[in-house]
């Protein structure tokens, strides 16, 4: 018989309701992959009580006929959503007791469609990191690692690991310079960062909310649309979600691309860019042309000034967000002589060195004296990065790049662990699109000498992700990629 | 901009962290080697630039000002580390 955790959402839905498979059948199936799987530490939490107790009224429903879109399909949920009853810990001790006492917008729509939730996911604190190892649970092991045990990217680390080792149909992740696309990449799974907006943030702990967005990381591209069908739209409690229309995203799926204009842009090929992406790269853009498309360059000219941007405004944003966690109204407290003394007990045993680090940045740059040549000027430059995307997409459709400069490396990688700014340079090519707000999607291409997976990352005007997913279609069609 | 001992205390102090003594010099190098990167910023002509403060082009959404949510004290303070008599315990702030 087949292994029912090769199935994606897809054929799983058409399984279900033909009712060769059952609801109870495809979660234990998945749950039995949590328990082989977990050398990966990609759960950080699991419920797989409740699943099956969801299971079985999913089976219900399908036997009466009131299933609904995702009725019965087990996912996986990053570990920054909050969830009603379910502990939610952004991976920081700091909140390893928090239970939520409300669910979260997207993990609320994903419910009332049908879907199960397996457990929650492990990613780097509060989703500070590219490499899953700032978690204070451990880092996840990618599940492509040979000898050596690899990074599986990060933020949303357990995301991908997850979906790679099918220990759940598909998983939520959170994006706020990369969090969703790097992890896909090293995984050799498909994620999307929708546009800013179209997911409500309400409920999600929050990193730096004028980049922070939900999206889907899943088996495929048709996929991923399924999930964001039920993930986005607007939402009362989020102030910045919006209010343009959510179409079907899965009408995408298999329309033709015959003169869509894929723009190359220049300042993504640095030189001693690694030799193996910068072929597959090519390869992307020959199956693109292949199925009609026509490939135009471009040019992004802030692009090297996206990084130092980023580590300006995100900082600043984190300082101000995580202010809340003090030892009084929620997580964990480390008492002391007055409120002062409190507070800093709390939060110095509580937060882990990345996120120390950035709160102490983000606090230097927006206090009395160097707001305005730090904070003031990256916002200014970050105006200059978006107006570059307004420009190239004068001349094309959508923007094809690679996702990371390179591919997988080892958990606790000196050269990475040395100096932060390593770590940082390789959200090189995903970092712009949150500064200007887009979505981009990535998804596997090929694998590289040592077996590893390398992502393509496809870049959309705003609010147009019905373009990437018609192109990310064409685009896995031709790439072939063989799953986990 | 360099940043001094004293600087790296005070934003310490701001940020609610404990920064210890013998681990002074290693963050004010980190500090510093990060501050040189994003410093980098400065060769970019920004004069007559707009700032941008969010992507967001829609205009805020008003509501009546009605009460649409409340009575959930139990539900606020479930997370609570210290709770008495229905409110958040804090140290003594006032003599």
């Amino acid at each position: 018989m087949t292994d029912l955790t090769d199935l994606t959402i897809s054929e799983s839905l058409k399984k279900l309701k033909a009712k060769e498979i059952s609801p109870v059948e495809l979660t234990t199936a998945y749950i039995e992959k949590m328990k082989n799987n977990d050398k990966y530490n990609a759960y950080v939490t699991t419920t797989e009580d409740l699943a099956l107790a969801q299971a079985k009224e999913a089976e219900k429903r399908y036997a009466n006929g009131t299933n609904r879109p995702l009725e019965g399909i087990a996912l996986g949920i990053k570990d920054l959503f909050c969830t009603k009853g379910v502990r939610t810990t952004a991976c920081s001790h700091i909140i390893d007791n928090f239970v939520p006492q409300y669910e979260s917008t997207v993990t609320q729509h994903l419910l009332d469609d049908g879907a199960l939730f397996l457990g929650k996911l492990n990613l780097d604190e509060f989703a500070m990191g590219g490499s899953n190892e700032t978690s204070c649970f451990g880092p996840v092991v990618n599940p492509w690692s040979k000898e050596t045990k690899l990074v599986a990217g990060g933020s949303s680390g357990g995301s991908a690991a997850a979906v790679a080792a099918k220990m759940c149909a598909a998983a939520t992740g959170t994006d706020t310079g990369g969090s969703i696309r790097e992890p896909a990449a090293f995984c050799g799974v498909t994620g999307i960062k929708p546009t800013y907006g179209r997911c409500s943030r309400y409920g999600i702990v929050a990193f730096a909310s004028s980049l922070d967005q939900a999206g889907p990381i899943a088996k495929d591209v048709t996929d991923c649309a399924i999930l964001l069908n039920s993930m986005a739209g607007y939402d009362a409690k989020d102030s910045t979600s919006s209010k343009v229309d959510v179409p079907d995203f899965t009408s995408f799926i298999g329309k033709d691309i015959k003169g869509l204009k894929v723009g190359i842009p220049q300042e993504y090929r640095p030189d001693g860019l690694n030799k193996e992406i910068s072929d597959y790269w090519d390869k992307a853009a020959q199956i693109l042309k292949d199925a009609g498309a026509e490939i135009v360059s471009v040019s992004l000219p802030h692009t090297k000034y996206a990084l130092p941007t980023y580590y300006v405004i995100a900082p600043a944003e984190a300082s101000s967000n995580l202010a809340r966690y003090d030892g009084v109204r929620y997580g964990n407290r480390k008492e002391g002589n007055g409120l002062d003394e409190l507070y800093i007990n709390t939060r110095t045993e509580g937060f882990g060195k990345e996120v120390k680090r950035r709160i102490l940045i983000g606090t230097y740059v927006l206090s009395a004296g160097y707001y305005d040549a730090y904070y003031l000027k990256a916002q200014k430059v970050r105006r200059l990065i978006k107006n570059d995307f307004d420009e190239a997409f004068k001349k094309c459709d959508i923007l094809l790049t690679p996702t990371s400069p390179i591919e997988p490396f080892a958990i606790g990688d000196k050269k990475m662990l040395e100096n932060p700014i390593n770590m940082y340079l390789n959200d090189v090519f995903t970092v712009s699109v949150n500064l200007a707000g887009l979505p981009a999607m990535s998804l596997p291409i090929g694998l590289s000498q040592n077996g590893l997976p390398f992502g393509m990352q496809l870049i959309g005007k705003a609010f147009d992700e019905e373009t990437i997913f018609k192109t990310a279609y064409q685009l896995e069609r031709g790439a072939n990629f063989v799953r986990m | 901009m360099a940043v001094d001992n004293d600087t790296v205390r005070r934003i310490a102090f701001l940020s609610r962290l404990k920064v210890e003594p013998d681990k002074l010099e290693e963050t004010k190098q980190e500090f510093n080697k990060i501050l040189a990167w994003v410093e980098e910023l400065g060769e970019v002509n920004t004069d007559n630039v707009e700032p941008l403060v969010s992507v967001n082009n829609e205009s805020l959404t008003l509501r009546e000002d009605d009460v649409t949510a409340g009575h959930m004290s139990e539900a606020v303070l479930a997370n609570a580390p210290a709770k008495e008599f229905g409110y958040f315990v804090v140290p003594k702030v006032v003599e």
